[in-house]
This record gives structure tokens, C-alpha cells and sequence, in this order.
């Protein structure tokens, strides 16, 4: 089986515009990928692409040209662009296809999202009397992770800090302020522990990716980081999710735990030898616990890997090194891609003002409703 | 008493409310509401125990979007509420609403009793929903 590339990344920076469409956004993070490998749409032979809320990813056809190219949209929650990602690779792996592009993008109304408990496969009662909301979920599960770990109010404000002195310094982030950890922790209180700045908000924007398989890519002269691991995985029986109105007394695995471990598993590596992540950041917590599910710390270190600044740029351990989800905000069909174009320009050395000395091995998972998590493991 | 915002979700027994759950006869998984229409074939109805203990808790400070919330208030009445999943030794964990006035007073392994509360919607009047309260 051949080896699978990203020879060109693209993105269109996330945040508010009033005068673009999602699909517009999409459109531009393709041909800036497309720039950046040197290539033009009619080379590529598949492409697959997803938005959550911002209409059909093959919307983009006849702006970017109707070669009859093989478009599959993609749709599978937070993972959506982990999911086409994924497929992606698997399309070149399989030695069907050698070029093609991966692309999502999105376009969400203001404030938390609106959620239909019927098509979660929920009784109505449970939205109409104010428990659907992914707000409570995040907060509640940091809430008792606190509690069961030693992990303090202001561990999640630093995570926030650090995300925003990160997107500072990213062309491509929404959030371009630095904000102060009492700024952080004394903003409104949105769902008990979480403030507002801890958390990120529904936004917009697109990112694309060329993947090649190696054959191809020294054909064409091109380079670009290796896919050393890809999973997607859903909720085992056990764990705790958005929209539960019950949850198993007998405790599970997380998704993340489960695609964690088997990205590490396909890529031959451990977490201790990635030089940078990328980690689901819905909310400071998310990052908190999600630093342990994907077995960069146990429970309870991030107290003081916080504390040391290990997760900052030049901490050992750095994570989220362009503001994530609170300082990019989350276009749902894009956020995955997202991580991995960051993941790209750190192995690139070409992350200008934010560059992690070095990186040779990056991870990225993507995670959220209805309980999925996405990781991809690349290499320099 | 108002109507029961769904039908099955608990019953009123003389010393108080008891939760409905559903346990799956194949494999005895529970889980609560006891599901309906055709799943609900391959699950038998269980009352839960009328006290558990605090799994976890948030309090929602801002309104709710609607939809799916029907509540009959608005963004400068919306009073903040708390939430939290109470663990039912033995049987599930449920999520539910809980009736507290000072929301510091929460605390993990706190025991709290199922009790009812009458929930104002904007589309069916006021309606009669299960929740939490410390027990005393």
C-alpha cells in the first residue's frame, strides 16, 4: 500500500464575514491549496467535502470546474472534516486514485447551537425543558473531572490565555487579542464552570487539503507531510456525550480514547513522540481532558503542566498552536481541516510567529456531537 | 396537577415521584427515558429508587434557544437554573433539572430525591416535569 501526502494546504481565515458564503469560504481555501501544490482543479481525481450548516460541499463544482470529477459530500457531525480527511486517504491508500482534495467549510448563526432532539433520536420533553444544549454537556463533564482530578478555575482560565495569545500571532484565527487570565476568569458565567471565554463560539470559515500518494508526489516534483495514522471513532457503550439523559453506572471509554489509540497504533508512534497536537477545544475543559484521553498526560497533571506553561509554543508540550476552537471559533464542517492545515504549516516550518522548533510529528483530533472523535497523525 | 410533560416518564406513588427507566431484556443495559415505539419491545419498565446521588451539575445561566425550548419566558425574565445528572446506585445515571436556590451549595455525592415541578411553556400551558431536589 502506498503512502499518503499533503502536498497542498489551504484555508480562508475563520471569523465572521458578512459578505462571503460558506461555500465561498470553501471555494477559497481549495484554490489556495491548489496554489500551494502548484495544481490546478482539473488535475484532481476525487474530492471529498462536508458543512454542517452551510449547504452541500459539491456546491463547489461549478466554480471550481466541471471536470466530472468523483464528489463525495461528507457528513458526520464535528467530524466531518476529519471524516472526509479519512476517506481521502483511504481513496489514495487503496491504490484506487493517486491526486485528490479534501475540503470543508461552514457558515453558523450567532450563540450556542439550536438542537432537534428528534433527529438525535430524542424524546421532545428533553429540548423543550432546556437540557439539549452542548454547553451543559461540556460543563459537566469538566465539572466532575475537576473534582475527581485536583484541576482548578484557573487551569481552565490559562488554557484560554494561551489560546488567545496563540491566535494572536495566526494569520488564519478569529480571535487576534491577547486577553489576560483575570479577564478570562471573571468573564459572564455562561454554564457553571465555564466562563465565556473559555469557550468558543459557532463561526465560519473553510480549509482544503491535496493529498498525493508518494508515487505521484515525486512525480510531480512536490512534497509534503506523510499520514502516518487516521481513525474515526464513535461512543462505546459507557461513555458520556452531548444530549444523555442517561448515562451506563458501569463507566466507559471515550471515543477520543478509542481513535487515539488506534492512530497510534497505525502510525507506530506514541504520545511521546509528538512534538505538536492539536486538540479539540469546544471549551478550556475539552482541552484539559482531552490532553489525557489522547495520552499526553494522566488525569490530573495538566494542573501543573499548566502551571509550567508546557502547552504554550515553547513549552514541551505544545498544544493548539494557533488559538484552536476558542481563538479560531468552530465552522463545524472546516474545524477539523483546520487542525490539520496547522499540523501542516508547523512540519512546513512555515507557521511565521507561532513555529514549534523542529516539529517532525504532528497530532490532530476533532471531536463533538454526537459523540465522535476524529485523529490524524502526520509526519515532516 | 399539570400534565406530564411525556407520558412514562415517571409515576406518582404515594410517599413521592419515581423515575421510569427502561432495562433491555437481551443484555439488562438501562436507560432512562424507557424508549417507545418499536425499541420499547426489548426493554421492561423499572421505577428507579426515589434518592440518588449528584453525578455532576452545571447551572444554565443564559436561555435556551428556541427551539427546541419551550419555556414561557424571555431573555430579560429567563431566571438561571441548575442541571446535573444524579447517579441511581445499581440502576443509571439521569439527567434532570434541580430545584436549588443557592446554586453554591451543590456538591458531588450530595443525595438528592426525585421530586416534580411545574414547568410554564410558551406552547401547552404549564406542563409537570420530573427533577432533582437536595434531600434533607
Amino acid at each position: 500500500m502506498t503512502d499518503v501526502h499533503i502536498v497542498g494546504a489551504g484555508i480562508h481565515p475563520f471569523g465572521r464575514h458578512a459578505d462571503k458564503t460558506g461555500l465561498d469560504q470553501g471555494v477559497h481555501a481549495v484554490r489556495e491549496a491548489l496554489t500551494d501544490a502548484g495544481l490546478e482543479w482539473r488535475d484532481m481525481q476525487f474530492a471529498f467535502g462536508g458543512s454542517s450548516a452551510a449547504g452541500s460541499a459539491d456546491a463547489a463544482l461549478p466554480r471550481l470546474g466541471l471536470t466530472g470529477v468523483q464528489f463525495i459530500n461528507i457528513s458526520n457531525g464535528c467530524a466531518t472534516g476529519g471524516s472526509s480527511l479519512l476517506s481521502g486517504y483511504w481513496a489514495i491508500k487503496s491504490g484506487e486514485f493517486d491526486l485528490g482534495v479534501v475540503l470543508g467549510f461552514d457558515k453558523h448563526p450567532r450563540g450556542a447551537f439550536n438542537a432537534d432532539p428528534e433527529a438525535s433520536g430524542l424524546p421532545r420533553w428533553y429540548g423543550e425543558t432546556g437540557m439539549m444544549l452542548t454547553t451543559q454537556f461540556f460543563a459537566m463533564k469538566i465539572r466532575r473531572y475537576m473534582e475527581l482530578h485536583g484541576i482548578s478555575a484557573t487551569t481552565l482560565g490559562r488554557v484560554a490565555v494561551k489560546a488567545f495569545e496563540n491566535g494572536a500571532v495566526t494569520p488564519h484565527a478569529w480571535r487576534r487579542q491577547p486577553v489576560d487570565l483575570e479577564t478570562v476568569l471573571a468573564s459572564e458565567m455562561l454554564s457553571d464552570p465555564l466562563t465565556k471565554f473559555m469557550f468558543c463560539s459557532p463561526a465560519e470559515g473553510g480549509a482544503a487539503l491535496v493529498l498525493a500518494s508518494d508515487r505521484k508526489m515525486r512525480e510531480l516534483g512536490l512534497s509534503g507531510p506523510r499520514i502516518r495514522g487516521a481513525a474515526v471513532r464513535t461512543r462505546p457503550r459507557g461513555s458520556f456525550e452531548v444530549f444523555a439523559p442517561s448515562l451506563d453506572v458501569q463507566r466507559g471509554k471515550s471515543p477520543t480514547e478509542l481513535a487515539s489509540k488506534a492512530a497510534y497504533e497505525m502510525a507506530g508512534v506514541g504520545p511521546a513522540d509528538v512534538d505538536v497536537a492539536q486538540l479539540q477545544d469546544t471549551e478550556s475543559g475539552a482541552e484539559v481532558m482531552h490532553m489525557a484521553e489522547n495520552g499526553f498526560c494522566a488525569d490530573g497533571e495538566q494542573e501543573q503542566l499548566l502551571v509550567e506553561g508546557a502547552t504554550r509554543v515553547t513549552g514541551r508540550l505544545p498544544i493548539n498552536t494557533d488559538g484552536g476552537c476558542i481563538a479560531c471559533g468552530e465552522p463545524i464542517g472546516a474545524s477539523g481541516l483546520r487542525q490539520v492545515f496547522e499540523n501542516v504549516q508547523q512540519l512546513r516550518q512555515r507557521a511565521v510567529g507561532r513555529q514549534v522548533e523542529g516539529a517532525r510529528i504532528g497530532y490532530s483530533q476533532v471531536y463533538g456531537a454526537p459523540g465522535l472523535s476524529a485523529v490524524a497523525v502526520l509526519e515532516a | 396537577m399539570p400534565t406530564a410533560v411525556a407520558e412514562g416518564v415517571f409515576v406518582v406513588r404515594p410517599d413521592g415521584a419515581r423515575l421510569i427507566a427502561g432495562r433491555r431484556k437481551q443484555d439488562g443495559e438501562m436507560r432512562f427515558p424507557m424508549p417507545t415505539g418499536p425499541e420499547a419491545d426489548l426493554y421492561e419498565p423499572v421505577e428507579l429508587a426515589p434518592e440518588g446521588r449528584l453525578w455532576s451539575f452545571t447551572v444554565q445561566r443564559f436561555r435556551p434557544k428556541t427551539p427546541p425550548y419551550v419555556g414561557d419566558d424571555d431573555d430579560r425574565s429567563f431566571k438561571p437554573f441548575a442541571v446535573g445528572y444524579v447517579e441511581f446506585p445499581g440502576q443509571v445515571i439521569v439527567e434532570g433539572r434541580i430545584l436549588i436556590d443557592d446554586f453554591g451549595r451543590l456538591r458531588l455525592g450530595q443525595p438528592m430525591r426525585v421530586d416534580l415541578e411545574t414547568f410554564p411553556t410558551s406552547t401547552r400551558g404549564q406542563v409537570a416535569t420530573y427533577a432533582f431536589r437536595p434531600a434533607s
